[in-house]
């Protein structure tokens, strides 16, 4: 323990030079931009602006606390626009849309987005204390999982998806079904054959989950406007007086605390990542709270367990890269080259062998994590604002980032297309009364879902009991089973209350 | 501020880095986080620093088709432009051999040169069984399935071809029979190595540097002629028996239709990256081993090189 407050002090000595604090709030201020702006979010934002970094000529240490504020930093702006347009500004922020919307629409926007901050805040905080206790030992953990527990893991997010529509648990099945379809595209990863691709070499690298996120939902809600002539705004609602809902914050405590706990967890393992550690504990505290818990109607809870979960994970997450190497989420491979551009080896070693870097960026994130809360919940009226500029300003303006952004991120036309497309579909699945965060889940997580069955098996030699061979694999299996077959049963205990209004797609 | 201004902000902070026209462009066929993306961005920089260029060279990354999305806009639509580089790699090479760039041949670019290569490794965890390669290639000579790999190239890859280029040398009859996963990139090779779910991993020497020192995983061989500088004590698969050498080299092409001047000028630009001191810091803090090759020699290496890997993949069954 004298160790860590030793190590700590030497990162506060170098994060709190003038030099590098003014980098950290340069960095959570453009951070918080480029995660609100739909379809860039955090791994673009980094990307976007390691060049300048470079320019700037900064070394390592100041190099990753600028690229890590602004990961931070848009990791809290993805709520943003999740909860002002129902259109996730990251794909972290999907599950924030499902009880942030709702709480904006019953005319407390102000409230949603202090509530999602202060979540942001606790999640964030957490996370990065586990990183600096628990990182030289977490990073084992990893060692456990093998295919048949990632199979097991993946399998777990898909069998709880069918408490996700509020009204229709087969459309929802339908359309994780779509994405697993979706998914299937481009190279088949263990022979290396093209798949559903047409003979097109721009499908070769499959579907980008951006890409889907920001024609599904926010292309989608472009037609939803037209639709309507423009006429009724998308958002009119009159924002009151902007106050803290201490009771309500204090409510969700134990939510916050399990959240933190689960989404470090799921930021740890690689590849899990942050959306399945916003997933999991969304599903968990619903299945905790029950039906009388009112999740998807805006409920307080229901916005801070993925708000402190997503940003949990993103801690978590620099785990495994900081210690093996191994990029826990799109975002941390883009740090990771960073790192190896840099000459620094991430790795075992590297707690060791660089303490100022990691002690460093341990001191900036925790430091970072307070001007960031300073500028989204004081200064949360400034986003608020935005409600205020008629649809017909704002619509083609977010129409206009999203496809700069996919445009800035993968540089070619056919990508712009299929954001149409996906918008197309969108429109379509929403007019049928389709949730389309499973498509999106399916389009995540089903690839990768796949690829570790497959894996599986050819370590077995087509042997389905290795599927069962390992206790945590076990565990997690049991876990998945009881996901998908709890509900179907409480359902005849409980009756269901009637889904309000606002709880369903709007139209 | 408002969501307009903040559109604005963010084309500023994308279109500074598309306006200097005569800038050179460096095209990275993948991700940010990729060896390609290390390649453009390193080569890029010391460019910078060295004077080789009047302005810092603009990084794009083109991801898709493995790469092949990028050789297909050099090769077909931007043949003349003498400021672009293209950061290449074995991976290159080997999916030209295997005919997976949608029917492009490498007679369609012109490559530059490499300045490093990156050796390969065959790795296992600090408690396995095998001692050496030798008891390794005998448990797999007496059954195929017995020993299985994770390697961060999908299957038929370079990673892969590498473990059965060996496993040919060792006598093993039935190569298609050794089991190999391919993960995401080779740490992750290794967490599944150390973790025990596959006895070996094959990549590259740079992806396993962290773990030799924190003593994680031992190295049976590296795939080089002699030993890698700086890693002594690893022995070579030659000096085990096993004429196999397998290296990652990091290199550009340019488009084909430039003049042969511009052609031998990107040529001593590399040359003189690849024998500044900064490189040379960077290569060693990567694992790197040198391995300059330039113009008309890594020309040639190339075209030997496709014609290798060409050979394997049929006999392995990649391709026809």
């Amino acid at each position: 323990m004298a160790e860590i407050v030793a190590n700590l002090g030497l990162g506060f000595s170098i994060a709190l030079s003038p030099y590098t604090l003014m980098l950290a709030i340069l960095g959570c201020f453009i951070g918080t931009i480029v995660g609100a702006l739909p379809g860039l979010g955090p791994s673009n934002g980094v990307a976007i602006m390691i060049p300048i970094t470079f320019t700037l000529g900064l070394d390592a240490v100041a190099a990753l606390v600028l690229l890590t504020a602004i990961y931070y930093g848009a990791m809290y702006g993805g709520r943003i626009s999740s909860i002002l347009l129902n259109i996730p500004g990251d794909e972290p922020a999907m599950m924030t849309c499902l009880d942030g919307h709702p709480m904006a629409r019953n005319g407390r926007p102000g409230d949603a987005l202090v509530i999602s901050g202060v979540a942001s805040f606790v999640g964030a905080t957490l996370s990065t204390i586990g990183l600096m206790i628990l990182a030289p030992a977490l990073s084992r953990v990893a060692y456990q999982f093998g295919p048949a527990e990632y199979f097991a893991l993946y399998l777990l997010a898909f069998c709880t998806l069918g408490g996700m529509a509020s009204n229709n648990q087969a459309k929802a099945a339908l359309a994780s079904c779509l994405g697993i379809m979706i998914a299937m595209v481009g190279l088949d990863p263990n022979s290396g054959m093209a798949r559903l691709t047409g003979g097109n070499l721009h499908l070769y690298d499959g579907v980008d989950f951006l890409v889907a996120i920001v024609g599904l939902f926010a292309v989608s809600e472009v037609f939803f406007f037209i639709e309507k002539h423009g006429k009724q705004g998308a958002l009119n609602i009159v924002v009151g007086r902007v106050t803290i809902p201490w009771a309500e914050i204090w409510s969700t405590r134990w939510t916050m605390a399990r959240s933190s706990v689960l989404g470090f967890l799921a930021g740890v393992l690689p590849g899990a990542g942050a959306s399945l550690g916003s997933f999991l504990t969304y599903m968990t505290e619903k299945s905790i709270a029950g039906d009388k818990g009112g999740f998807g109607t805006g409920v307080a809870k229901g916005i801070a367990a993925p708000e402190v979960g997503n940003n949990a994970a993103a801690g978590g997450a620099l785990v495994p890269m900081l210690t093996l190497g191994v990029p826990g989420s799109g975002t941390t491979a883009v740090l990771l080259a960073v790192l190896v551009t840099l000459n620094i080896t991430p790795g075992p070693t590297l707690f060791t062998e660089r303490p100022d870097v990691v002690w460093g960026l341990i001191a900036s994130l925790l430091i970072a994590n307070f001007v960031l809360l300073a500028m989204n919940v004081p200064m949360v009226k400034v986003f608020v604002r935005i409600l205020r500029l008629p649809p017909a300003v704002l619509m083609p303006g977010v129409t206009m980032v999203s496809f700069v952004g996919i445009y800035a991120l993968t540089g070619s036309y056919f990508d712009l297309l299929l954001v149409v497309a996906f918008g197309v579909l969108g429109y379509v699945l929403r007019k049928l009364d389709v949730p389309t965060v499973p498509v999106i889940l399916g389009i995540l997580l089903g690839g990768k879902m796949e690829k570790q069955l497959r894996d599986a098996m050819v370590l077995s030699d087509g042997d389905w009991t290795y599927l069962v061979s390992s206790p945590i694999a076990v565990g997690l299996l049991l876990a998945a089973f009881l996901g998908f077959v709890a509900p179907l049963f409480l359902r005849r205990f409980i009756r269901k209350p009637p889904v309000p209004d606002h709880a369903k797609p709007i139209d | 501020m408002t969501l307009r201004l903040k559109a604005l902000f963010a084309g500023a902070v994308i279109f500074t880095a598309g306006t200097a026209s005569a800038a050179t462009e460096c095209i990275a066929p993948a991700n940010p986080g990729g060896g390609w993306d290390f390649t453009c961005r390193q080569i890029g920089k010391i460019l910078y620093d060295i004077g080789q260029v009047d302005q810092p060279v603009q990084v794009t990354n083109m991801a898709g088709g493995g790469g092949g999305l990028a050789y297909q806009s050099v090769a077909n639509e931007r043949t003349d432009d003498a400021d672009l580089i293209v950061a290449a790699s074995q991976a290159t090479a080997t999916r030209l051999a295997q005919d997976a760039f949608g029917g492009a041949t490498a007679d369609q670019v012109r490559f530059v040169g490499a300045i490093g290569a990156d050796p390969g490794v065959i790795v296992v965890g600090a408690d396995s069984e095998f001692q050496s390669l030798n008891e390794m290639l005998d448990a797999m000579a007496a059954d195929p399935g017995s020993v299985s790999f994770a390697g961060g190239s999908a299957a038929g890859g370079f990673d892969h071809l590498k473990v059965l280029q060996l496993a040919q040398e060792a006598g093993v009859e039935d190569i298609r029979a050794i089991r190999y996963i391919g993960v995401d990139g080779g740490a992750d090779a290794i967490t599944q190595t150390v973790g025990g779910f596959t006895q070996g991993m094959t990549g590259d020497m740079s992806e396993v540097v962290g773990f030799i020192e924190s003593g994680d995983v031992r190295v049976l061989a590296v795939l080089t002629e002699e030993r890698v500088p700086g890693f002594e004590d690893i022995p070579t698969a030659r000096e085990q028996g096993y004429d196999v050498v397998a290296v990652n080299w990091r290199g550009l092409y340019v488009p084909k239709d430039i003049s042969d001047e511009r052609f031998q000028e990107w040529a001593d630009k590399l040359r003189a990256v690849g024998e500044s001191d900064e490189w040379k810091a960077a290569m060693e803090a990567n694992g790197l081993a040198p391995f300059l090759v330039t113009g008309d020699d890594f020309q040639s290496f190339i075209d030997g090189n496709i014609a290798d890997v060409r050979t394997l993949s049929q006999e392995i069954g990649v391709i026809q």
